[in-house]
């Protein structure tokens, strides 16, 4: 190892993606000791500003290219100027975010660089110079020790699994502006539009979640308006549930999340959804309300620090995870949770 | 328009996976169609209703995933092949691209290709990128809906911010997410011409190329630390005095 280290920096509209700066976290824990350098590259429309605020983490140098070519993001123009970048820096780890663009660049640029791919990695450490790299497999039922017998090592770093590190704002520098590789009119893919995910907050990146399952619909005292069907009337009962989640969750500043048979119900869109074919959560508290706690569920939750979970049933698995557990209905529960959280908060 | 629905068999995601000697060990738990496959198969049949030809599913594994490329067939692919050659047992995520690539090549015509988004056993998530630059075709990752008008592809993809509206023409590679729709159920037709199919095995040398190397290794494979939770119930009283018991222990761990 050279302990030449790229760090790809994912940013949407002139914002990094917090994930991003865990990523640089990642990087410094790698440099720093084997007297190497750390570089950060930004693509896309406003990059330069991002660029910018990555020196106050005190890296060596900050690539970007705002070519218009890079407004949208695509696969192919993005993958050429990260492997012109890295071919020009000859560095031997690329590090980026495990965010949808990051683990598609690491992919695209290890296969193009001949180097090898370990994504989702939630540690790493120089061991006889060589790099060893932690990720859980088997959706965390397992975790493998990897190691990459090429260059460069491309790895993604899971979110929250390093610390994004102080930002010093005195630290300042001139970000180096780097060309685009492909012509417009060699780009076969043509972006037309885009839908705007619902406001709220993040919940890969969220401290907090409040989650609901299929229990939250289970209020025997709420009947539906009349003339629905038994679907229509199913949904509405767990939309109605879900709105003591939200609640909860608005006076803890949470994202919502979900269990996959809420999801699969449709009581609330499968970007909520927590687990195994969901969304990998790591907040310092998860709260589970009427979900029982299926090992697909505990994929996307296990590591959460403390678990508190209410639920009617005492032999929910989910109470074997939990620091606090509460048997119980959510519906007697929550309302008095919710106002007791806000009134200790507020002070 | 052909297309080709790449394909893993994996252990069941509800199987319990142990470590033993750095070896992986899922005791009896059955081996099955990889969960994200079926929704890259249900995505390759969409495009097909839309754009005619045929489906291959393909996978590259041992004798035992014919069983998931079964599934496959009964769901409603056209045929299925089997890439199997005892100088792949490690290959890594970019050796199988290799082989990936080679296969969709000799089915011949292919012009889309499906993946899932990752396989439950790696968790590696970056197959299908791969695949699609040996290839040299488009990747579109995350694909949330898929429509095929005037010889173009017409995707919604999935990322941190909201969906993505794009227009491509074709070769192109894709992996699907969950939004892409429910995976349909086996027909009765289909599981009977399933039970019925011989599904042919390609080595590498039917494939016309060599191990490709893989640089990717797992020397140690370990159970997490088991986290000694000691699981306090709050019990006793209104639900008021619940709630009252409860946020104190909650704030008294201070993540909030
Ligand atoms: C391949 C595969 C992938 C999967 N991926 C995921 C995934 O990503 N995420 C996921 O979550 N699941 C996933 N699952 C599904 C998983 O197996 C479970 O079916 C699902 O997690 C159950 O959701 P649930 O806990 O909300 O529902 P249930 O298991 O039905 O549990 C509902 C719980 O609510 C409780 N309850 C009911 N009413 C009340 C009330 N009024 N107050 C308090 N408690 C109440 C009940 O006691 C029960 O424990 C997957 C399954 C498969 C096969
Ligand atoms: N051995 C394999 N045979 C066929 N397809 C595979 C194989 N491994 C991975 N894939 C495809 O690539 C996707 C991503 O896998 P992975 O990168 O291993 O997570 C899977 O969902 C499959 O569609």
């Amino acid at each position: 190892m050279n302990g030449k280290i790229l760090v790809y920096i994912d940013q949407f509209k002139g914002e990094a993606l917090p994930v991003s700066w865990e990523a640089l976290g990642a990087a410094g824990m790698l440099g720093a000791p084997a007297g190497g350098s750390v570089s950060v590259l930004v693509l896309g429309a406003e990059s330069r500003r991002v660029a910018e605020q990555a020196f106050q983490f005190g890296i060596q140098q900050a690539y970007y290219c705002d070519d218009a070519t890079l407004d949208d993001y695509r696969p192919d123009p993005y993958a050429a100027v990260v492997t012109a970048a890295a071919r020009a820096g000859a560095y031997d780890v690329l590090l980026f975010p495990t965010t949808v663009r990051g683990r598609e660049q690491a992919a695209l640029s290890a296969v193009e660089l001949g180097g090898g791919v370990m994504p989702d990695v939630t540690a790493l450490e120089v061991s006889d110079g060589r790099l060893v790299a932690t990720r859980p497999v088997y959706a965390g039922k397992l975790l493998a020790e990897v190691v990459c017998d090429a260059a460069p090592v491309v790895i993604t770093t899971r979110v929250r699994a390093f610390k994004k590190p102080s930002a010093d704002p005195a630290l300042k520098g001139e970000p180096v502006r780097v060309e685009a590789a492909v012509p417009e009119g060699d780009i076969r893919i043509k972006v037309t539009g885009y839908r705007q995910a619902e406001a709220g907050v993040s919940l890969t990146d969220a401290n907090v979640v409040v989650a609901g399952g299929r229990g939250v619909a289970n209020n025997p005292a709420l009947s539906p308006p009349a003339g629905l069907d038994e679907k229509a009337a199913e949904i509405w009962r767990g939309e109605q549930g879900f709105k003591l989640i939200d609640e909860l969750a608005a006076v803890l500043g949470a994202a919502v999340g979900a269990s996959r048979a809420a999801v699969d119900a449709g009581y609330i869109p499968y970007e909520h959804q927590v687990g195994q074919t969901g969304k990998i959560v790591s907040p310092d508290l998860y709260i589970a309300l009427g979900i029982s706690g299926a090992i697909q569920h505990q994929a996307g939750m296990r590591s959460s620090k403390v678990i508190v979970a209410i639920n009617k049933d005492p032999d929910a698995p989910i109470f074997k995870l939990a620091r606090f557990g509460v048997v119980g209905d959510i519906y007697q529960i929550v309302p008095p949770l919710t106002e007791e959280f806000r009134k200790r908060l507020e002070k | 328009m052909n297309i080709a629905v790449c394909v893993k068999q994996v252990p069941d995601s509800a199987a319990k996976v142990v470590a033993e000697d750095d070896r992986v060990s899922w005791g009896d738990a059955p081996l099955v169609l990889n969960p994200w496959d079926e929704y890259a198969v249900e995505a390759a049949l969409q495009l097909q209703e839309a754009a005619g030809g045929e489906v291959t599913a393909v996978s590259v594994g041992g004798e035992s995933a014919k069983e998931a490329l079964k599934t496959a067939l009964a769901m409603g692919c056209t045929q299925a092949i089997l890439v199997s050659d005892p100088a792949l047992a490690a290959a890594d995520s970019q050796a199988i691209a290799h082989v990936l690539c080679a296969a969709i090549q000799k089915i011949g015509g292919v012009e889309a290709a499906c993946f899932g988004r990752q396989a439950i056993d790696g968790d590696m998530g970056v197959t299908g990128a791969q695949t699609a630059h040996l290839l040299g075709w488009l990747m579109l990752g995350l694909v949330s809906k898929i429509e095929f008008k005037d010889g173009k592809l017409q995707v919604e993809r999935s990322f941190e911010e909201g969906i993505q509206i794009a227009e491509c023409p074709l070769p192109a590679a894709l992996s699907v997410s969950k939004d892409i729709g429910e995976p349909r159920y086996p027909s009765f037709m289909g599981i009977r011409k399933a039970a019925r199919a011989e599904i042919p095995t390609w080595d590498l040398a039917a494939l016309g190329i060599e191990a490709p190397a893989s640089v990717v290794r797992w020397p140690r494979i370990s159970n997490p630390p088991v986290r000694e939770i000691k699981t306090e119930m709050i019990e006793g009283g209104s639900p008021q005095e619940i709630a009252e018991k409860l946020v104190e222990r909650i704030l008294e761990e201070k993540v909030l």
